[in-house]
């Protein structure tokens, strides 16, 4: 694809796009047969190798805190219950409290010499818990979890923190809507 | 050590320089002197033959420092380098400190890819192989986590050595493709300023870096000290953001996801962010602060003579070069430049020295790094009154350690 020019790109084809493809072919040949790429200094936007596949439809996994990549899907902290007593209480409690893995309370501890920094009183969005419980949890059984199943997870701990009610129904579409405490405890040092 | 080198000898606040200067070169009036006859098994019969992959010396007795995981999550943990016991810049491959969010994973690079999406105008996946074909670059760097030193934010000072307490740096010669030749082939929308990095790992490992970082310094690290990356270091690939706190350095790359704003994941805002004493939490706080410490002598280490010693220990910044060291042996009262043994580079680890004379005085050595900013390296109570008193990320403060009038030297807080 970088052999072409910015303009071609814009209008580019299939047929076009199989030319281009015997075009890369040949500028992979002339690669090894001619190590001159090099010694002239490399400069992508000349033409690189460009051995990268179009991957049109990839979609990843990544959840922003806008809600932006969140998977279709909605539950409940009603049926978040049974879930995190079987797959989340052993390190985190029944409660959520269990010492040194809490996720609930500290609202109002940040400002004192034992900060208590949880899901209730630190984090700023409630889709990036989403993610994180959907990427990274339950320990040593990641990503095990159904996308109902997070959502009830996530309702769960922010019901446990009293953010949501019990039968209030989490989403995609209202995730990102979810009032966080904490949302604006931070100063962001970068553009 | 001639007269010269002794002129620098640093006054300990104890003696008078001229009486320093009185005292033994050596402090050894006698010693062991081996017979010049072949005796060894080892001068005498063949040794062992060629190997696969070498070792160390097992006199050498190198080994990483476990620091543990959490009880419930082993492979949650990290280990440090034995800073202690190595000298020159280079961290080996081998004693690279590691901290892993869960485990390392062991990846088949045939089935591991590379992809480029969000705000692109074409998504890209590469294949490792694709990857080794790209005009790559080698630079030397330093690498800290963010956690690094933390043991020295707590209430007791702790009786361990400089790799238990400071050992979360490295410093490899990386080798890899520049970001931007790939960015540049999938097409930066002109409203992208993040790059989401994500990591192959049970974890998922994900940060935010900005643009301005991504389009600079970054690239997609594939060979450390000149093989590939170590499984523990993210082989097959990681990301590499020279300067910044490790964690943002995503090991096991699997995505680059392009977008407007942040996506301020759990690692960027739960954790890795440095809590202040009002309560309000700095976010995206990159870069590592100027920071040196004496590696000799260091914790539980015993002078077993009186006489003179080279201290030396590393010095770096994530705001560029290291311009100046300066070494005390009386606890910050006075402060002598040390010999800046390597050539000084940007983002990268610098030695450096000075000889010491030690007659037997009670003394707190320190170190005490400037970069090419002027920015000074904090004493341990201007580093703690930045954060919250639990903050631990981020800490820079001065290491002092104690020299007993028996030569037992201690991690102090001064």
């Amino acid at each position: 694809m970088s052999l072409a020019p910015g303009w071609l790109k814009m209008s580019m084809c299939k047929p076009f796009a199989a030319h281009m493809r015997t075009l890369r072919t040949l500028f992979r040949v002339l690669l090894v047969a001619a190590p001159v790429l090099a010694e002239a200094g490399f400069d992508p936007r000349n033409g690189g190798p460009g051995l990268g596949r179009p991957a049109p439809d990839y979609q990843g996994t990544i959840v922003s805190g806008d809600g932006s990549g969140l998977p279709q899907g909605s539950s409940s902290a009603a049926q978040g219950e049974a879930i995190f007593a079987l797959r989340c209480a052993a390190c985190h409690g029944v409660d959520g409290q269990l010492a040194g893995n809490s996720l609930v309370g500290g609202i109002g501890s940040l400002a004192t010499a034992s900060p208590l920094k949880t899901v209730g009183s630190y984090w700023p969005y409630a889709p990036t818990l989403y993610d994180y419980i959907a990427r990274a949890m339950p320990y040593n059984d990641e990503k095990s979890l159904t996308v109902d199943e997070v959502y009830a997870v996530t309702a769960y701990v922010l019901y446990l923190n009293r953010i949501v009610e019990l039968n209030q129904v989490l989403s995609d579409k209202n995730l990102a809507d979810v009032n966080m405490p904490n949302r604006g405890g931070f100063i962001e040092l970068q553009e | 050590m001639d007269q010269d080198s002794i002129n620098q000898v640093i006054d300990g606040g104890l003696l008078p320089r001229r009486a320093l200067l009185k005292a033994s070169a050596l402090g050894l009036a006698t010693s062991f002197v081996l017979p010049a006859r072949a005796t060894e098994n080892w001068m005498l019969h063949a040794g062992e033959p060629q190997s696969d992959y070498g070792q160390p010396s097992p006199f050498a007795r190198l080994k990483r420092e476990q620091t543990g995981g959490h009880p419930l999550g082993p492979a949650a943990g990290s280990s440090s380098t034995p800073l202690q016991d190595l000298n020159g810049t280079i961290t080996p491959n081998s004693l690279h400190f590691e901290r892993h969010h869960s485990g390392i994973p062991a990846i088949d690079p045939r089935r591991h890819t590379l992809t480029l999406y969000g705000d692109v105008r074409q998504p890209l996946q590469f294949r490792y192989e694709d990857l080794l074909a790209y005009p790559m670059e080698t630079h030397q760097y330093f690498l800290e986590c963010s956690g690094n030193s933390f043991r020295n934010t707590l209430a007791t000072p702790l009786d361990l050595t400089a790799g238990s307490l400071n050992g979360l740096i490295s410093n490899a010669e990386w080798t890899g493709i520049p970001l931007h030749y790939l960015l540049d082939e999938a097409g930066v929308a002109d409203s992208a300023r993040w790059v989401i990095a994500e990591g192959a790992d049970a974890a998922g490992m994900t940060r935010s870096v900005p643009m301005s970082l991504a389009l600079d310094k970054v690239m997609i690290a594939l060979y450390q000290n000149g093989e590939p990356l170590r499984p523990a270091q993210g082989y097959p690939m990681r990301l590499f953001v020279p300067g910044c706190e490790g964690n943002i350095s995503v090991k096991w790359l699997r995505s680059l996801k392009i977008q407007a704003q942040p996506a301020y994941t759990r690692e960027e805002t739960s954790k890795y962010t440095e809590l202040l004493p009002n309560g309000k939490a700095e976010m995206f706080s990159l870069a590592m602060g100027v920071k040196s410490l004496i590696t000799s002598p260091s914790g539980r280490m015993t002078l077993n003579r009186k006489g003179l010693y080279e201290v030396t220990g590393l010095a770096w910044s994530g705001a560029g070069t290291i311009r100046g060291v300066e070494v005390s042996a009386d606890g910050g009262i006075s402060w002598e430049p040390a010999v800046l043994q390597s050539d000084p580079r940007p983002l990268a680890l610098t030695r450096f020295r000075l000889p010491w004379r030690w007659v037997g005085q009670s003394s707190i050595l320190q170190s005490r790094a400037t970069d090419e900013q002027g920015q000074v390296q904090p004493s341990r109570a201007t580093a703690l009154a930045r954060y919250s008193p639990a903050g631990f990320y981020h800490y820079n403060g001065i290491q002092s350690w104690h020299v007993s009038s028996a030569g037992v030297v201690k991690n102090v807080y001064v």
